[in-house]
């Protein structure tokens, strides 16, 4: 062979080569997939679903299903999902990250007709303090002290957030406030906002290293973090909303039946438990049972604001949204 | 030539295509989204901190590298060579790595009870850990090839260390700790990975450019990114040139002298 | 230069190295096998763990071979052949070192994600181990080409020129006449890419879907650990990652071109 050829042709085969690599690596569309899952998820659930996902692979549905996971920030999953990650079922933080998706074409904006309205877990507000709780914060008139700094992830990134900025609205308005009070609390709770990290686990790792004095925080975070072995006691206020994660079935999906038979496995006692098992509050009534999980005298629900659908609007639209006013002001 | 061509596609493909999507998507939204993009307090903030930053360290590592260059090469001191060979460990070592090292020791969980994590000096502290070896590295062939006659004479004539090193030293090394700076600079406005865990990220506080244009891609705001990553790079390469004309005066200055 | 004088340098010079660099990177050893190297090895054991090295591994397999044909190429056609827009070569040549990895990232994003330009190819690029491995190509392409070129000039074209008199084709001339002159040099190239490519972290983080075990590099992994409050787990995957990177400088001790070392 002609030495002058050789370096093209050697050139090509390795070209081809590092595709082949990468596509058997990608596992992309080259092999079969009559058996495989994507689960993208956000990052709490990890430990939870890492025991779940063999719990499935037992049942006569599950068996011979392989899958792949990702964990992530909720709102950065759902960004990816929508730049192209290829997903078969999505398990978000809150509702409005499946919206995106809805309204980029990717879930069915029907995903909540279902009896559980699409949700698979729930928790819900708590205050996470200070060892011993030197300031005595107890409820939602302590956070707006004179001495008292907060901390909250940064609503334009964060799901979490939002779940924290609503359940101080809605606080409020079960307290008997009109909706003109209730966004004043909240103009005064940003003045005692010290830091707005992109995501709730971001801010709890800047609450762990020693800024502010209270922690706007999902219980099962802080529960997640205690299991860990980091010391995050919490107050859970008698105000406080209900946080829901949704789960949804990507659209793109090619296994959507077996996608179908993985969501209604995560409502089964068994799932229900493991998730109980991780800090979440279970959905099934008898299986919360089993839990010793505290009460909240005035729990309510985002529906009783009127639905994320319009309070995502109201309050988090990216221009006339209350709260992006509020933090435009206070900076 | 079949080399040039591989070497132009190749080029073509990995470099310059994925380039020109970033500035054209940045200049897709129009003059007005590109300005909103760019004025954003938020971006105008970590654009700030970036740059100021990014100037600190190359000054801190002008001289600090000047000096470390210098006892590697006109000292001696045993484990010498170890030494030497571990100034390039900021190169080798991923920065995430880097960032994780620095927030263990000088962190919340710090053995010696320094903690400047989530602050401005958490930013020098990364920046200046993977911008160390670049002016050591341009220093030291230099301070290797200086010819010791001309100090040798100077101090036969009475001049002291400090003269001999201002008049005489110095004026060698300087084209060369440009270089070191200028790798430094750009080194420093593009980092990540270091300042990711130990800053804090904090808006308005310690959140540096390439954050920011993170947290906009995390928000679904690649346009937003885009612009801001035009001007980052605008930045670089205005300071690059800034720093190769100073570079350029120096030594011709020195050729004339 | 006084003793006191040189003792001061030595004292400051050393001291900074100290506290930057050495105690840090000292400090994560230490707390890595703090608990027993049966533990850090358990963490870094976990399947997690171990995919995350693959993938790396897996990239750099890929991104380094690539960039030193390219880099030997382009070292060649830049030092011995004249062509329209060399200059311009040269300079984008060296622009992954003046790029932020995030913004590598997001060119790569824009470029094949869903809205881009290359968007619709019949293999997934973003969010797969493609557009990691091209992200990693992207930030470690200069080195082989910058350590080539340099060497290239000064051996010049003799011998070159003579092997092409005395009947040597091409690809002979370069087997038995140039690549000898330039092995160091690439093999000191090669090091640098190394370590570059399995170091990569920013610009991976834009376009990795961090799926386990298939584009979940070990550099994410440690950030992932550490979010996940796994701290022995970061730790150890973070010496993981140190040891390959000390065996990164021991390499670039040894291949370092000689007017570097004493």
């Amino acid at each position: 062979m002609s030495r002058r050829i050789l370096l093209p042709v050697v050139l090509a085969l390795a070209a081809a080569a590092v595709t082949a690599i990468s596509l058997n690596g990608g596992g992309a569309q080259a092999r079969t997939q009559d058996s495989k899952l994507t689960l993208v998820a956000y990052s709490t659930p990890r430990e939870a679903y890492a025991k779940i996902i063999p719990e499935f692979q037992k049942t006569a549905k599950g068996k011979d299903v392989s899958f792949e996971q990702s964990y992530g920030s909720s709102g950065e999953q759902a960004r990816a999902v929508r730049s192209g990650l290829k997903a078969d079922i999505v398990a978000l933080s809150l509702e409005p990250d499946i919206t995106t998706l809805v309204k980029a074409g990717l879930v069915n904006p029907k995903w909540k007709q279902n009896k559980w309205e699409g949700i698979v877990t729930r928790s819900v507000v708590v205050f996470a303090v200070r060892k011993g709780n030197p300031k005595k914060i107890k409820d939602w008139e302590d956070l707006v002290r004179k001495d008292v700094d907060v901390v909250t992830p940064n609503v334009q990134t964060s799901g979490g957030a939002k779940w924290n900025v609503m359940a101080a609205y809605g606080a409020m308005r079960k307290k008997g406030r009109t909706h003109k009070q209730a966004v004043a609390y909240l103009r005064n709770l940003y003045k005692h906002v010290v830091s707005q990290d992109k995501s709730a686990r971001e801010s709890l790792q800047t609450f762990l290293a020693g800024r502010g004095d209270v922690l706007l925080a999902y219980e099962n975070e802080a529960f997640f973090a205690n299991s860990k072995g980091q010391d995050v006691p919490y107050v859970i206020p008698k105000a406080t909303i209900r946080i829901e994660n949704p789960v949804a079935i990507v659209k793109t999906s090619k296994n959507k039946a077996l996608g179908g038979a993985f969501l209604n496995f995560l409502r089964s006692a068994k799932a229900q438990q493991i998730y109980g098992q991780n800090g979440y509050r279970p959905l099934v009534p008898s299986v919360l049972k089993q839990f010793k999980y505290p009460v909240r005298p005035w729990l309510f629900t985002i529906k009783s604001l009127g639905g994320w659908a319009k309070v995502d609007k109201q309050f988090f639209d990216p221009n006339t949204g209350i709260v992006t006013k509020i933090q435009k002001e206070t900076g | 030539m079949l080399a040039q061509g591989l070497a132009t596609a190749y080029l073509s493909l990995i470099v310059l295509l994925p380039l020109a999507a970033l500035v054209w998507h940045a200049a897709g939204g129009g003059v007005d989204d590109f300005r909103a993009a760019v004025t954003d307090p938020q971006a105008v903030s970590a654009l700030r901190l970036t740059l100021v930053a990014s100037v600190a360290v190359a000054l801190i590592n002008a001289v600090m590298g000047t000096i470390v260059a210098w006892i590697l090469v006109r000292d001696r001191f045993p484990g010498q060579s170890i030494v030497n060979a571990l100034v390039d460990l900021p190169f080798a070592l991923p920065t995430i790595v880097a960032g994780l090292t620095l927030l263990t020791l000088y962190g919340p969980t710090s053995p010696v009870n320094v903690d400047v994590a989530f602050s401005r000096t958490a930013v020098l502290l990364a920046l200046l850990f993977v911008t160390l070896p670049f002016v050591i590295r341009t220093v030291q062939p230099v301070l290797l090839e200086l010819d010791r006659e001309m100090e040798e004479a100077a101090a036969s004539l009475g001049a002291g260390s400090f003269q001999i090193f201002r008049r005489i030293i110095l004026p060698n090394l300087f084209p060369a700790i440009l270089s070191g700076v200028a790798l430094a600079f750009a080194r420093a406005i593009g980092e990540f990975g270091a300042l990711v865990l130990i800053t804090g990220n904090l808006p308005f506080e310690t959140e540096v450019a390439s954050v920011y244009i993170f947290g906009r891609i995390e928000s679904g705001d690649p346009r937003s990114a885009a612009a801001v990553s035009v001007v980052l790079l605008l930045i670089t390469f205005l300071a690059l040139l800034l720093i190769g004309a100073l570079r350029r005066r120096v030594t011709r200055h020195d050729a004339v002298a | 230069m006084t003793r006191l004088r040189r003792y001061a340098l030595r004292f400051i010079g050393l001291g900074y190295l100290g506290v930057l660099l050495a105690a840090p990177v000292g400090l994560v050893f230490q707390r890595a096998f703090q608990d027993g190297f049966g533990a850090a090895w358990d963490a870094v054991t976990t399947p997690a763990a171990k995919h995350a090295l693959v993938v790396t591994l897996i990239i750099a397999a890929i991104a380094v071979p690539a960039n030193t044909i390219f880099g030997i190429v382009c070292a060649i056609a830049i030092v011995r052949h004249r062509f329209p827009g060399k200059n311009v070569v040269n300079v984008i040549v060296d622009l992954p070192l003046a790029l932020s990895p995030i913004v590598v990232g997001l060119a790569f994003l824009l470029l094949f994600g869903t809205e881009g330009w290359l968007a619709d190819l019949p293999f997934d690029v973003v969010f797969a181990l493609p557009g990691m491995v091209l992200a990693t190509i992207f930030v470690s392409l200069p080195f082989v080409v910058r350590e080539v070129v340099p060497v290239l000039r000064e051996i010049g074209t003799e011998q070159e020129q003579a092997a092409a008199t005395l009947g040597a084709g091409g690809w002979q001339i370069f087997r038995r006449v140039t690549f000898p002159a330039i092995r160091w040099a690439v093999a000191y190239g090669v090091v640098l890419t190394t370590a570059r490519a399995l170091g990569e972290f920013g610009a991976i983080s834009v376009v990795s879907g961090r799926l386990i075990g298939k584009t979940e590099s070990l550099t994410l992994h440690v950030e992932e650990r550490y979010q996940s409050f796994d701290y022995v787990g970061a730790y150890a995957a973070s010496v993981l990652l140190a040891m390959l990177a000390i065996a990164t400088l021991v390499a670039m001790t040894v291949f370092r071109p000689k007017e570097e070392t004493r």
